[in-house]
């Protein structure tokens, strides 16, 4: 149990890793949000599911269970959030974008 | 009854939160439950009845399944476009029609779209969603309505509607 409890936190580790890449390499605040908020959601809730394989059934597992769905709920409505603030605040779409649907709807 | 069902959930959550089951624990978690079913309850699903039929848990435990495959399938996918030298990305805000008709169900759908890596939801009007995309992969609405909602579009509305 504890093995395995060890390879879903080094897996979380590194998706934190690759989210944190993404966060400097990737050009503008939308696609930086994406890897910001998804690869780092993904990472964290399989360090909290290493943690529960870790301590089991106890107190400390079932809370790091818990925070799993706290923290996905938080995640995707404050990346959500984000994106249309940032939108309507003016950022531009950086300059490889190729499509922009939204631009009618927020000029109306 | 949907300030009931809130007051039972808040409860419920309490217990497994504190992780005890003193009696003072418990009377300190029931007045704490009642404040937030008194105070959050009109934001509450207004029909309660449908989520005590048992065949949506059984399609809910499928589609966490599903998405959880697809979660990790998007995000591997994510992390080599990060970890490519000349990152191949082509971002996009998309327009992606969609049939579900409940609140409850729209959130559901944007908050499934935005957790799989690739997409995050913009904005919901009417019955369309907005999503920006980090790889727009076809000009075809059908094509990219099919790759980005349909595939969990069938069962949320199985489990909310």
């Amino acid at each position: 149990m504890e093995i395995i409890g060890f390879i879903f936190i080094c897996i979380g580790i590194l998706f934190n890793f690759f989210g944190c890449i993404g966060l400097t390499r990737l050009p503008d605040v939308y696609n930086r949000l994406q890897s910001a908020t998804k690869c780092v959601t993904l990472g964290t809730c399989s360090i909290l599911i290493g943690v529960f394989f870790h301590f089991g059934f106890t107190e400390a597992g079932i809370k790091a269970i818990i925070a799993i769905p706290l923290l996905f709920f938080s995640a995707t409505v404050a990346a959500h959030a984000l994106v249309k603030g940032a939108y309507i605040f003016g950022v531009k779409l950086g300059d490889k974008s190729v499509k922009d649907d939204y631009k009618d709807v927020t000029k109306s | 009854m949907r300030y009931i069902a809130l007051f039972i959930l808040a409860f419920i959550f309490w217990l497994l939160l504190t992780f005890n089951i003193d009696i003072s624990n418990i009377i300190v978690g029931i007045v704490a439950s009642l404040i937030t079913a008194f105070v959050f309850g009109k934001y509450f699903i207004k029909d309660v009845i449908p989520f005590l039929q048992p065949q949506r848990y059984f399609w809910l435990i499928i589609y966490l399944f599903i998405f959880t495959w697809e979660c990790i399938k998007a995000n591997f996918y994510v992390a080599y476009l990060v970890l490519h030298p000349a990152m191949p990305i082509k971002p996009g805000i998309v327009k992606v029609k969609m049939g579900l008709k409940t609140n409850i169900a729209k959130t559901m759908l944007a908050n499934s779209i935005t957790m799989t890596p690739g997409t995050i939801t913009v904005d919901i009007i009417n019955d369309e969603i907005y999503v920006h995309w980090i790889y727009v992969s076809s000009e075809d609405p059908e094509e990219y309505s099919q790759k980005i909602s349909g595939r969990f579009e069938k069962y949320i509305k199985k489990i909310f509607e």
